[in-house]
């Protein structure tokens, strides 16, 4: 079991990085990934967001909609609990932790459109994971995605002090190129476990 | 007798025009990446992915611009997402009826039809603000320059990576295929050659 939730964690950070094996949250990479500051801001208001939502709708899902057979409406039910709970993070963060809000408060409202958020919640179901399982696997998708972004930053910021990019290639060009190299060695994790 | 330089002055052709070439959604807005790169692997998945972008967007704008002075502002957000899932329901239920395969490795990438900037975008920017007829001359040109836009990735993608074209062989047996262009870096390095050559064409100018 404990082998099981481990092999699932290793593989959502390393081999099947949700940012460079599913090419997922790419909207976000291509606009926050100037500074390592907000990169890694983004990074962490992610982590919290992921994890948090596929809790709720674990039992959502297994225990309301699978029992009413109403499986068919999940997309609906998934995605108004995930702007509600993004809503209601943003509401309880300004009232008791203003110094978080300020971290990272400007990047609530633009998670409720990050991909990543859904495509895990999705990836639950799909894979019929169990509660614990789902949790673990939130978490690790959750810590790919920030050790992504925060590797294409720093790789950018250095970027802009020494590179001579062609005009087209600036901005949305060049971040991708960045990524398709680091996506190409992180292939190189792919045989380390398989689920 | 309505000659060509009158229809250039309609707000129905600047709509259609700034929608395929003047504000192309992936080159220079640069939205909807993650599903431009994760289904372009092939020429099939591709078209089905545009396909049903295009029936969202098509269905979106109706009946959000029909509604949108009845939709109170507070909760238009909410309001667009719920439209948009709905209509992503049934793009999943005819694909897994009619293309089961195509369903099948296109997987969770058409729920997240839903979380695709374009549509929330257009609805937000366009939809909200004008009426019907602007509204669906806008989503068909954004649905189209989005589907053609995935296919030509795609055709580079599927013709190096598997040697075929929407599973006919292209390619002669002797030719060595690039795996890699098939999985997720291939994916990164054609769309960042497809910017870069798009963006210099059209000259857009990167904050």
């Amino acid at each position: 079991m404990a082998i099981n939730l481990l092999m699932i964690f290793i593989a959502a950070v390393l081999t099947q990085n949700i940012a460079f094996t599913y090419l997922l949250g790419m909207c976000p990479f291509i606009s926050l990934s100037k500074s390592l500051r907000t990169a890694s801001g983004m990074g962490f208001a992610v982590i919290f967001v992921v994890t948090l939502t596929a809790l709720i709708n674990w039992p959502i899902y297994n225990y309301i909609l699978v029992p009413l057979h109403s499986e068919l409406i999940y997309y609906i039910v998934f995605i108004i609990v995930i702007a509600g709970t993004v809503q209601l993070v943003e509401m309880i963060m300004e009232k008791f932790f203003p110094v978080l809000q300020a971290a990272f408060g400007i990047f609530l409202p633009l998670i409720t459109v990050n991909c990543t958020v859904l495509a895990v919640s999705l990836f639950m179901v799909i894979r019929s994971y169990n509660y614990l399982q789902t949790v673990v696997f939130a978490f690790g998708a959750s810590i790919g995605w920030i050790i992504a972004i925060v590797i294409v930053a720093a790789i950018n910021e250095k970027l802009a002090l020494v590179g001579d990019i062609p005009r087209g290639m600036k901005g949305p060009g060049i971040i991708m190129t960045i990524a398709g190299i680091l996506s190409l060695a992180f292939l190189g994790f792919a045989g380390m476990v398989t689920v | 007798m309505v000659t060509f330089t009158e229809i250039k002055k309609t707000k129905s052709y600047q709509t259609v025009l700034d929608g395929i070439w003047r504000d192309h959604p992936i080159s220079s807005m640069v939205l909807g990446i993650c599903s431009a790169l994760a289904v372009s692997n092939t020429v099939a998945n591709a078209i089905a992915m545009g396909a049903g972008v295009t029936f969202v967007l098509l269905a979106t704008s109706l009946l959000i611009s029909g509604l949108r002075n009845i939709i109170p502002r507070r909760v238009r957000m909410i309001t667009y997402m719920i439209v948009i899932a709905s209509f992503v329901i049934v793009v999943d239920r005819v694909l897994k009826a009619y293309f089961p395969e195509i369903s099948e490795s296109i997987g969770p990438y058409v729920g997240l039809i839903i979380t695709n900037c374009i549509i929330m975008g257009r609805a937000e920017a366009f939809y909200s603000q004008n009426n019907v007829l602007h509204s669906v001359l806008d989503s068909v040109a954004n649905g189209f320059s989005y589907t053609y836009t995935l296919v030509a990735i795609a055709i580079v993608r599927e013709i190096l990576g598997f040697g075929t074209l929407l599973g006919f062989q292209v390619m002669p047996d002797s030719f060595p295929k690039w795996v890699v262009i098939s999985m997720a870096p291939g994916a990164f390095f054609v769309v960042s050659l497809f910017i870069w050559i798009t963006r210099t064409l059209a000259k857009v100018e990167s904050d």
